[in-house]
């Protein structure tokens, strides 16, 4: 089997603070190979984010630290001198981030930025810089990119401006491209276009993707892999297909059935998963993270559930896994039942209340 | 641009003129005080008061005498300060105009240099050891008022130690830099760092905090992303981004000291800028010269506001927008 | 499955041909009449009782600002809002006051929505403060009835909004909506800013409170999913304009609107095993347009894969394209027995 691209193993990102330990990314692991696209769910405070940023070395808060182990071909990042480090950056591993109205300096042309990019890892002159960055501009759909080069980022429209976002990561054809929340800050037609753009440039430039996101309908059109994360950890991992015709995890079943959906038939209720996401990882249970809004919590799910499962299918839980699927129904059913029953009751008492 | 040029000078007109009318109707339509009298300074006797009377019209309407006053201060240009016996207010600024740029612009560019210096410093080596030093060193500028300082760099440079470590530092006073360039920028040393310490210790601090408000910034992180260097981050980066306001604050601040606001400054050093003109003025109640000065820096103040504001979209490609 | 039977033909709300344009702030000289940004441009609609009516588009459509408009938060430009059969769209702020017990509005941001200043359980008391004469008291324990309903516990009445998460404001946000017994609620985007998992509590619990309350909602959404799922009908927005009037079921199945079609198939979608094959994507090409800058004919003729001579001149009118279908379109996707038009690109894809 061929080396895997990049290979992490327990990472961790603890933030110290006056109120103790925060560890934001418990012992993580994963891989990915070449040319694959592995998506990377969760919803706020799953750890998703910091655990790429801390690959790359951006999380610059001083009480952070990073443990663990990920090797990128080989070479271990955790640990790495800031210097090597920005080698790797934006020309081995490149990121993209989320929110495309505030992610590049409003005081520099378009044009400044992408030379930037090219120039950052090598010694190229600037004519030559200046063409190659047309070049970026038109492949990733900008139309008029010879005009446009000179424009300045507020004239561009978001989904405009997350296009040379993009353009700028695969400037100097990273092996690797992480993308955190791509699309989320987009309307729906735009996020249809960065897709297939984000799907193309893969195709053609043969770079891996890890792409950040709460929306597991883009999981579900871009990824080949899945990992599911809650509380900082690996909750569940398998192939796109796996995940999604046969989720394992509570918390998998939770979130696919909590989406509504544009082109299935209509539920009446949505299957929910009671109470919230962590607020804050200091508060983070012993044992398993989602036992707090776990409907078949038990005993056993004080200790900590180990990454199981059949073929390269894992999940991070303690039930028993003949029949996971009735499971599922079984949690479903009673979640809606709790609920309707609570707003059943408090609307008699607030009704009874108009009478008075 | 254009437009928004037009309507920002016309803006500008408009507020130069609501500060004409409001200061005449301050020193000459009080309620219960005899404008001649207070024109033509203590102790006038009959003659010069009749005369001021007529001179300014002070039986005439309101709105007349607001006129003729228009009219003596800047198109005959003879408007006289009836307590330094028919001396003209305009030349007298006109005269004083020079220092008061002289120091000023001396200090501006010291207090530019030092201020952008020490908040960059400050915000690249945040939770080191310089960090707090130069914080305090700006909160001490910012502190210490200018004439205490002053008189103690006085103190210090033309008496106790004028005879051993200051004794090149010349005495009190101007000299035009045309007279003698070097004795002109020696005259003026000790004015500039005086004037420049409060300033610095204010810039610096306000760049500390843009600074580190940039730092925080998506197109930091995205710069980071990119593999550029921190040094280039924080100078291209950051820095280019905070210099807006901090321009903009300039901008104010020239204005107001270009207008007489060095005063304390030119008191204690002895120098005859507008802001020493304005000082004595006022303690001789000499009301003409007042108006003139008053007059004088609420065109600079208006002018450097204007200035900022079309200055601002020089800076920031976002305002540009017509 | 929801259905259409608990909601009666009366229609609660109807907004007639309403216009809001906002000035542009320019320059001194503009050639011609002085550009303005056509947030709603000519919107004619019906909410009746009972029932759930979804409005969709994208970011420039228009909906936030319709939903201000009809719930009188904001003086229309032209056109009429009647409540109940009566003319609200030209009272003035006291003669509106009695249309705030039964008109309210959920907004979308639960971050900025809430006072950080005042306590929870003052924020939902105000509305009764302002229209009944009950006492402190009595206002206190509706209050914490109101929580109670909305999932919140009544402990938390003397909380700041800061203490709680994002879901949770938004429950009190709805609890001060419920304060009054409101017959129809405009819910503007009130689960976009909200994590998966709790967007589902959220919408559940509007869907919960409908069925036991018997409210009427309008509800405001970008999210194709999230507007289906709670909608028993949809109209779709684009650039200030409904575009496309229909039950929500057959408005999935069936696109009328060319826009509606292209939003359809651009919208990703779960594949877990259950659920209709995507049909073949139309993607978009540029981006929508200004709203001060509107195309000429339709507005959405530049981007539209149909669009002939004709739609570049004529604004088509919304008219009845099949049974129970509106569509603002010349050449709509459906013909008149309710069956796909041969032309439409997703005919045949099942």
């Amino acid at each position: 089997m061929p080396e895997p691209l990049l290979e992490v193993t327990d990472l961790c990102v603890t933030f110290r603070s006056r109120r103790g330990a925060a560890r934001v990314v418990d012992r993580l692991s994963f891989d990915l190979g070449e040319g694959e696209v592995l998506g990377v769910v969760g919803e706020s405070g799953s750890g998703k984010s910091v655990s790429m940023m801390s690959l790359l070395g951006l999380i610059r808060d001083p009480n952070a630290s990073v443990e663990g182990s990920a090797r990128f071909r080989g070479r271990e990042l955790v640990g790495m001198a800031d210097a090597e480090l920005r080698d790797l950056r934006g020309r081995d591993i490149a990121m993209v981030f989320q929110d495309p109205m505030t992610s590049l300096t409003p005081v520099y042309t378009v044009g400044w930025h992408l030379t930037e990019a090219l120039r950052a890892h090598r010694r190229v002159p600037k004519a030559v810089a200046r063409r190659r960055a047309v070049e970026l501009l038109a492949e990733v759909g900008i139309p008029d990119p010879h005009r446009r080069l000179d424009d300045y980022p507020h004239q561009f429209s978001g989904g405009m401006r997350q296009r040379v976002v993009i353009a700028m990561g695969l400037a100097n054809n990273p092996a690797l491209l992480i993308a955190d929340e791509p699309t989320t800050a987009l309307d729906v037609t735009t996020q249809a276009q960065v897709l297939d753009l984000l799907r193309r440039l893969q195709r053609e430039h043969g770079s891996s993707i890890v792409l950040i996101t709460h929306d597991m309908a883009v999981v579900s059109q871009l990824a080949d892999r899945v990992l599911v994360m809650y509380g900082g950890r690996a909750v569940e991992k398998g192939t796109r297909r796996e995940v999604f015709h046969a989720p394992q995890h509570p918390y998998t079943w939770g979130l696919l059935g909590s989406v509504p959906r544009a082109r299935a038939a209509r539920v009446h209720r949505l299957a929910t998963i009671p109470g919230s996401p962590p607020a804050s990882a200091l508060d983070a249970p012993p044992g398993c993270p989602f036992a707090p809004r776990c409907v078949h919590v038990h005993e056993t799910c004080l200790q900590r559930p180990p990454l199981e499962g059949a073929g390269g299918h894992v999940d991070a839980c303690w039930l028993p896994r003949e029949d996971r699927a009735g499971l599922r129904r079984i949690t479903a059913e009673q979640v809606a039942e709790d609920e309707v029953a609570r707003v059943h009751d408090a609307a008699e008492t607030v009704e009874e209340g108009i009478d008075r | 641009m254009l437009s928004f040029t037009l309507r920002r000078t016309a803006s500008a007109v408009l507020v130069l003129f609501s500060i004409s009318v409001l200061v005449f109707l301050i020193f000459f339509a009080t309620p219960g005080v005899d404008p001649a009298a207070r024109i033509a300074g203590r102790n006038a006797d009959q003659a010069t008061l009749r005369a001021v009377q007529h001179e300014f019209g002070l039986d005439q309407p309101l709105p007349v005498r607001y006129a003729l006053m228009m009219k003596h201060l800047f198109v005959d240009r003879d408007l006289t300060s009836f307590v330094n016996r028919g001396v003209r207010v305009i030349p007298q600024i006109t005269q004083a105009v020079p220092t008061t740029l002289s120091l000023v612009i001396g200090a501006a560019v010291i207090w530019m240099v030092v201020g952008i210096a020490m908040g960059t410093g400050a915000a690249a080596w945040r939770g080191r050891a310089a960090d707090p030093v130069i914080v305090v060193l700006g909160v001490l500028g910012v502190s210490i008022p200018v004439y205490w300082l002053g008189e103690v760099v006085n103190l210090l440079t033309q008496s106790r130690l004028h005879d051993g470590v200051f004794s090149w530092v010349p005495p009190l006073g101007y000299v035009g830099i045309t007279t003698d360039p070097l004795q002109w920028a020696l005259h003026l040393l000790f004015p500039w760092l005086t004037l420049a310490a409060l300033y610095a210790g204010i810039y610096a601090r306000v760049l500390r905090s843009e600074m580190l408000g940039a730092l925080e910034e998506d197109y930091v992180r995205t710069a980071r992303a990119k593999g550029v260097s921190e040094r280039r981050i924080l100078l291209k980066h950051a820095l280019r981004c905070s210099l807006i306001p901090v321009v903009s604050l300039f901008g104010l601040d020239f204005g107001a000291l270009v207008g007489g606001s060095a005063l304390l400054t030119e008191v204690v050093f002895g120098l005859p800028g507008v802001g020493r003109l304005t000082y004595t003025a006022l303690q001789n109640l000499d009301l003409p010269v007042i108006l003139g000065t008053v007059l004088y820096a609420a065109f600079f103040v208006v002018l450097a506001n204007a200035v900022v504001d079309l200055g601002y979209a020089a800076l920031d490609p976002r305002v540009r927008r017509a | 499955m929801r259905t259409s039977t608990r909601s009666g033909t009366e229609v609660l709300l109807r907004a007639n041909d309403v216009v809001k344009h906002f000035p542009v702030r320019g320059g001194l000289w503009h050639r011609g009449p002085r550009p303005v940004v056509h947030a709603v441009d000519g919107v004619s609609l019906e909410v009746r009782r009972g029932e759930t009516l979804g409005v969709v588009g994208e970011s420039g459509c228009g909906k936030s600002t319709l939903g201000r408009c009809l719930t009188r938060l904001t003086d229309l430009t032209s056109g009429t809002v009647e409540f109940t059969g009566r003319d609200v769209s030209r009272l003035s702020r006291s003669a509106l006051r009695p249309l705030r017990r039964d008109v309210q509005l959920v907004f979308q941001d639960p971050y900025s929505s809430l006072n950080p200043r005042r306590r929870v359980g003052e924020v939902v008391a105000e509305p009764l403060e302002i229209h009944t004469s009950a006492t402190a008291a009595q206002n206190r324990a509706r209050v914490a009835e109101l929580f109670e309903l909305v999932g919140l516990s009544a402990g938390h009445l003397d909380r700041f909004p800061h203490e709680f998460s994002g879901g949770q404001r938004q429950r009190v946000g709805i609890a001060r909506a419920l304060a009054n017994n409101p017959r129809l609620i405009v819910a503007d985007e009130p689960v976009s800013a909200l994590d998966v998992s709790i967007q589902a509590q959220v919408l559940n619990l509007f869907a919960d409170l409908q069925d036991e309350l018997g409210l009427t909602y309008v509800f405001i959404a970008h999210d194709l999913g999230v507007v289906r799922h709670v909608s028993d009908r949809i109209a779709v927005m684009y650039l200030g304009e409904v575009v496309e009037v229909a039950d929500a079921d057959p408005l999935y199945d069936a696109p009328g609107h060319p826009y509606t079609e292209a939003l359809l198939s651009a919208a990703p979608e779960i594949d877990d095993g259950t659920g209709d094959v995507a049909p073949e994507r139309i993607v978009l090409t540029g981006d929508v347009p200004n709203p001060v800058d509107k195309p000429s004919g339709c507005a959405f003729h530049p981007r539209c894969p149909y669009a002939q001579d004709r739609c570049r001149t004529e604004r088509p009118l919304l008219t009845l394209a099949a049974p129970g279908r509106l569509t603002a379109c010349h050449y709509p996707l459906l013909t008149a027995a309710g069956d796909q038009a041969p032309h439409a690109v997703t005919a045949g894809a099942t």
